[in-house]
């Protein structure tokens, strides 16, 4: 973990309700060592810091997609270019792209997206075929489905209504996929990481990561912490992402 | 290492001497593990760790935060590893990051359970202290029932004073109509300092759900917006009792710090500042000397209660 200051480069909306910002520092500067890992931004005026998971980065940029669902990323939403943005970087574990296989699974739902992306892109350049399931509600909401198709991944989306896709559940998308999983990776919400694990082939390993309401973000005040079958971890320090075997449903 | 010249920082708690008064207060810092990770804290007065029972606990169901005009409401429910974990895996990991006394925080369901921590960490040559909490707002049965009551208190402090040597302070509850009873009672029961205020019962209701967002329902309210409450209390508190105190609530600057001392504190305690800035502590410290000179402080130990008149 490090505290930045940040300048945005760019933010600004990519669907009716998911804004795309793209924060610049100083080369490696940011400090992440892995996909799925998130930074945790200071907001004017509001206590606590806002959890993003990060979607990409670079030598000198951060790229997070975020939900605009309350005070603070209506804040955020504000913010101009140009601007500083405080943010401690680098929190949480990731995902172990080392684990993927030649054929691994990527399912995200909803503003669960955007982390996969840029492990999408370290599974590709690692010499990886990735399958991407995206779920959303409906075609309007989707976003990235191009981004992930340019970096050479096989997409499947499913819409809820059925506007785009599969209709149903990233759950009904499983049956699309051509050629068994190596390994599975996952973020979106909790429902739907249940019902992933009812579905998925139960030998089949994989790392899901979680959300939770969070204090500090970087394992000081417990305020995330869930059971696993190793015990209590921090969903910020230890996590976010976990084991789909030490997972207690 | 934030440079200071130590003798104007430096202050006294129970007999042992912190070369600057800032402390961590207990459940915003762990124990130390992952501030250490960002600076050296060493630089720091002390800290008191984490609250610790004499069985492991988990805690309370999540959503255990939630956000509040300057402050956060938290109910996590003491969750720690138990007393012999700490002693056998935290405290060996402590000494290779930090060479001072650490203040222990305990908690208990029992006066006998107080006894019994307290005697385990009193033999443990790292802990400078035993802070004693009687005033946890998120669990049943324990915390704040002793923390509410002047004579459930003192029968704590008593109990647990008589199981340790080491200097036992009691950490007193701000959710009381005269807390100088209860400091008083603590005083009375032996307490060789009180350390004030633990959080305010807080709730708050998502408009969403229309729930409260809290799973606990209720929590402890920190942040900067308590101070005021809490420097009064230190206040009330530094006039009933003559033993130190040590002054906690909604601190995070050198001024608030200044603040605390004329109050009465002795030392104080960094809390919900920590969870939002982790380097508030160093860079308080920091601050302080500056500070001093601007309000021409030459030595911050002759501050202590400065505010109360003769």
């Amino acid at each position: 973990m490090r505290e930045i200051e940040f300048t945005i480069l760019e933010n600004k909306p990519i669907t009716d309700d998911i804004c795309k910002m793209v924060l610049e520092c100083s080369a490696g500067e940011h400090g992440i060592t892995a996909p799925g890992q998130f930074i945790n931004i200071k907001i004017d005026g509001l206590f606590l810091r806002r959890p993003i998971s990060i979607c990409d980065w670079t030598e000198t940029t951060v790229t997070v997609i975020y939900k605009v669902v309350g005070k603070g990323t209506e804040l955020l939403k504000t913010y101009e270019p140009g601007r500083q943005l405080n943010a401690l970087s680098a929190l949480g574990n990731g995902f172990a792209p080392a684990r993927a296989g030649k054929r691994p699974l990527l399912i995200g739902g909803g503003v669960g997206v955007p982390p996969l992306y840029g492990l999408c892109r370290n599974l590709i350049e690692a010499g990886a075929r990735p399958t991407v399931i995206l779920g959303f509600n409906t075609e309007r909401e989707v976003f990235y489905k191009e981004e992930f198709e340019k970096l050479g991944a096989e997409v499947l989306v499913a819409t809820a209504d059925g506007s785009m896709g599969q209709k149903g559940f990233v759950t009904d998308a499983l049956r699309n996929i051509k050629e068994p999983a190596t390994f599975f990776y996952t973020c979106g919400p909790e429902p739907m990481l249940k019902a992933l694990d009812k579905a998925l082939a139960e030998g089949l390993e994989g790392e899901m990561s979680f959300e939770e309401r969070m204090g500090c973000g970087f394992g000081a005040c417990m305020g995330c912490s869930c059971e696993t079958r190793y015990g209590a971890k921090r969903i910020c320090k230890d996590g976010p992402v976990l084991e789909r075997s030490e997972i207690l449903w | 290492m934030v440079e200071t010249k130590t003798n104007m920082l430096q202050t006294e708690l129970c007999g042992i001497t912190l070369d600057n008064p800032v402390m961590a207060a207990s459940g915003t810092f762990g124990y130390g593990r992952e501030f250490a990770e960002l600076y050296d804290i060493n630089c720091l007065g002390s800290f008191s760790f984490k609250g610790t029972t004499l069985e492991p606990r988990f805690g309370n169901p999540t959503p255990r935060i939630a956000e509040c005009e300057a402050g956060l409401i938290n109910s996590i429910g003491l969750q720690n590893p138990g007393v012999e974990k700490v002693i056998e895996e935290e405290l060996p990991h402590l000494a290779t990051i930090f060479d001072k006394k650490v203040m222990a925080n305990i908690g208990g369901f029992s006066v006998e359970e107080y006894a019994q921590v307290a005697q385990r960490l009193d033999l443990c040559d790292q802990i400078g202290w035993i802070e004693v909490n009687i005033s946890c707002p998120n669990v049943r049965h324990g915390g704040i029932a002793f923390g509410t009551d002047p004579d459930a208190a003192a029968s704590v402090i008593r109990a647990v004073k008589d199981a340790v040597r080491k200097p036992v302070i009691a950490k007193l509850s701000p959710n009381v109509t005269d807390i100088t009873k209860m400091a008083i009672a603590c005083e009375n029961a032996g307490a060789d300092g009180i350390s004030l205020v633990n959080t305010l019962l807080g709730m708050r209701i998502d408009l969403k759900t229309k729930k409260p967002v809290i799973a606990n329902k209720m929590g402890g309210f920190s942040g900067s917006a308590i101070f005021p409450a809490a420097l009064r209390m230190v206040y009330q508190v530094y006039d009933a009792v003559k033993i130190p105190v040590v002054g906690i609530g909604g601190i995070a600057t050198a001024e608030q710090v200044i603040e605390m001392m004329l109050a009465g504190a002795c030392a104080v305690q960094i809390g919900a500042a920590n969870l939002v800035d982790p380097y508030v502590c160093r860079n308080v410290i920091r601050d302080l000397p500056e500070v001093m000179r601007k309000y021409g402080i030459a030595e911050l130990k002759d501050i202590i209660g400065g505010a109360h008149n003769g």
